[in-house]
């Protein structure tokens, strides 16, 4: 049944659904309902939270949480992101399974807490030390959100890899109608026994750890963790064409601000020009191949990326584009959103 | 024929890399022995740091965690919320994981009162990065970075853990040992083994600081290393109990 679901309460009640039973987090805005949510409802259902000193500390929880087998997650805002880093170098280093929400605001620094994406970079093409990427997710709706974030603890135990899924201020904190998947039965969850670090009487000690120090062992670990993520991109890359069939003006976009594109779509049909929109789901794997098979097609004149900051996906579109067709970029920042009358606008005249 | 020594069950057969007269290796021997002794070696989850110790999940036959510079008493107080409340859980770390970059989650765990134990070697150095100052290097102590000794005008002034740690309410157990002979290593195994007992218990956190050597970075014999730690280190840093809530409860 759909309910009235805040964005933030929605994405907490999916990860209880999906058997998400630990919790670690430090207060953010405007992530801060997450933590909340979680507090009182993990006990309810057997499961822990911990209100951590700091986010470096909540994401080590992490770290042990999961080392020992358990389903666990973290949340926090961009600056709190940026903290947590360190521990989720050592999660993909240790490869195990988490989910981190980051529900960004405005930066650099300590920023505003109005909605912004200038964490793409940060999310998508490593954020911490080494050469690793977390999987991660963007959706654009608040059932959206609750669809991933019950898939995502999968997705993580499948291929014991953490899965970030990111929003702004708009998606955690505004209510839509929302139906959150039934409780997944505890029993059915992955058998981690033969590597999670919880206690084991077997003689056979299970080691957590990211510490390869010679040379040949750590690249070796690193050429199979990229052969592990050519798996995910193969397997697990998300878009959604939006009025793409006939489209000559391509927009790019994803989150909230898809959403906005959509008007802008709609608004440009209806003023006969015809806009299509890519939205990608997943922003690491980029779905490349969505953009470069739409950049051949010979209707397409452009491409505008729109994004809430100075262009940071922009990149990977000119990648997938491969100068093929102009790519431009359409960016509001600092916590200010556009309205799909400046997309119009920007179009019919060009700023 | 009768055995009067033996490796304990939980040690493995990796030979360690400690330096010659380590105290690192003594104290990775008592942890050993006291979970042999009290049948707790089954079940218990070992948190690493990184320091001289990293490796530790080499030595110990348990399930261990390598946890991130100074974060294992975060890594611990998750796994507490995971597994079974009757398995042990100890962190093993130096002094500038667990009393510099550690310190918040130190003070928080223990704040918490976590029923976990702590083992905190205070060698009064860096040992793995080459004998930088440390959190605990004494006054007029000399580091690399301290190069005429500690000056507290200058670099500031080191942290006695166990007093500091004594204040909170949170620490069911705390006690600072020895290593520098072997009156000295029977205690600190005693003390291994009551902070363990306290776990076993669930009365709460426990806490144990070895006023431990770095011989390699005080460039010193192991002997006159040990002698140091005696004279010197145990001077700075008394030994004794710092709180102990079975007594007060009595
Ligand atoms: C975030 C981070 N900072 C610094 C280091 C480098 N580092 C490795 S070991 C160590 C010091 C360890 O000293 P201590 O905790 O006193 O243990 P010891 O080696 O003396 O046993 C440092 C600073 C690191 N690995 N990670
Ligand atoms: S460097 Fe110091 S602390 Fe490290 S193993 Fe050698 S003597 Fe021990």
């Amino acid at each position: 049944m759909k309910k009235l679901w805040k964005g933030n309460e929605a994405i907490a009640e999916a990860a209880v659904a999906a058997g998400c039973r630990y919790f670690f987090g430090y207060p953010i805005t405007p992530q801060n309902e997450i933590p909340e949510y979680l507090s009182w409802r993990l006990p309810e259902v057997g499961g822990a939270f911990i209100q951590a000193e700091s986010e470096v500390s909540a994401i080590n929880m992490v770290y042990g949480a999961a080392g020992a087998g358990a389903r666990c997650m973290t949340s926090s805002s961009s600056p709190g992101i940026s903290l947590k880093q360190e521990g989720i170098s050592y999660i993909a280093g240790a490869e195990l399974p988490c989910v981190i929400v980051n529900i960004m605001r405005s930066g650099p620094g300590l920023g505003g807490i109005q909605p912004a994406q200038g964490d793409y970079f940060q999310a998508t093409k490593g954020g911490g030390h080494g050469d690793y990427h977390p999987i991660v997710y963007a959706p654009c709706s608040i059932q959206e959100f609750v669809d991933i974030t019950y898939s995502a603890f999968d997705i993580a135990d499948k291929y014991r890899t953490p899965v970030m899924i990111i929003g702004d201020g708009m998606l955690g904190q505004m209510m839509e109608p929302a139906e959150i998947p039934p409780m997944r039965d505890l029993s059915t969850l992955p058998d981690k026994n033969d590597w999670a670090a919880c206690g084991h009487s077997d003689g056979i000690p299970r080691i957590i750890n990211s510490l390869r120090i010679e040379a040949d062992e750590n690249e070796e670990f690193n050429l199979r963790l990229f052969e592990k993520y050519a798996v995910i991109a193969q397997n697990e890359t998300k878009h959604e064409y939006y009025e793409i069939d006939d489209a000559e003006i391509v927009f790019v976009a994803y989150g909230s601000v898809a959403r906005i594109c959509k008007a802008a779509v709609v608004e440009l049909r209806a003023n006969g020009i015809k806009a299509g929109l890519i939205r990608p789901i997943t922003l690491y794997p980029y779905p490349t191949d969505a953009v470069a098979e739409v950049a051949k097609k010979d209707c397409v004149k452009k491409f505008i990326t729109v994004e809430m900051s100075m262009g940071q996906m922009v990149e990977d579109v000119r990648l997938a584009v491969n100068g093929l067709k102009p790519v431009e970029f359409y960016g509001r920042c600092g916590g200010n959103v556009m309205m799909p009358a400046d997309l119009v606008k920007y179009v019919k005249e060009g700023k | 024929m009768k055995i009067v020594a033996d490796k304990p069950r939980m040690l493995t057969d990796t030979p360690l890399h400690y330096c010659p007269g380590c105290a690192h290796g003594i104290v990775h021997k008592l942890v050993a022995e006291v979970l042999d002794e009290l049948g707790k070696v089954d079940g218990a989850i070992g948190v690493v740091p990184v320091g001289c110790s990293v490796f530790g999940y080499k030595y110990f036959k348990c399930d261990v965690l390598e946890a991130a510079h100074g974060r294992a008493p975060a890594v611990a107080s998750a796994i507490r919320r995971v597994v079974n409340p009757d398995n042990m859980i100890f962190t093993y770390q130096g002094d500038g994981d667990l009393a510099s970059i550690g310190m918040a989650e130190t003070v928080h765990a223990c704040m918490r009162g976590e029923n976990i134990t702590i083992i905190f070697i205070n060698n009064g150095i860096y040992g793995m990065t080459g004998g930088q100052m440390a959190p605990t290097t004494m006054p007029g102590e000399k580091a690399t970075t301290c190069v005429y000794g500690r000056d507290p005008k200058v670099n500031g002034n080191p942290v006695r853990m166990c007093e500091m740690l004594a204040t909170l309410t949170g620490p069911a157990y705390i006690e600072r040992v020895s290593v520098y002979d072997v009156p000295h290593v029977n205690k600190t195994k005693a003390a291994i083994k009551k902070a363990f007992q306290m776990q076993m218990e669930k009365k709460g956190l426990s806490f144990i600081e070895v006023v431990a050597n770095c011989p390699t970075n005080y460039h010193m014999t192991a002997l006159e290393s040990m002698q140091f730690v005696k004279e010197k280190g145990c001077e700075f840093y008394p030994l004794g109990v710092y709180k102990d809530i079975t007594k007060e409860e009595k």
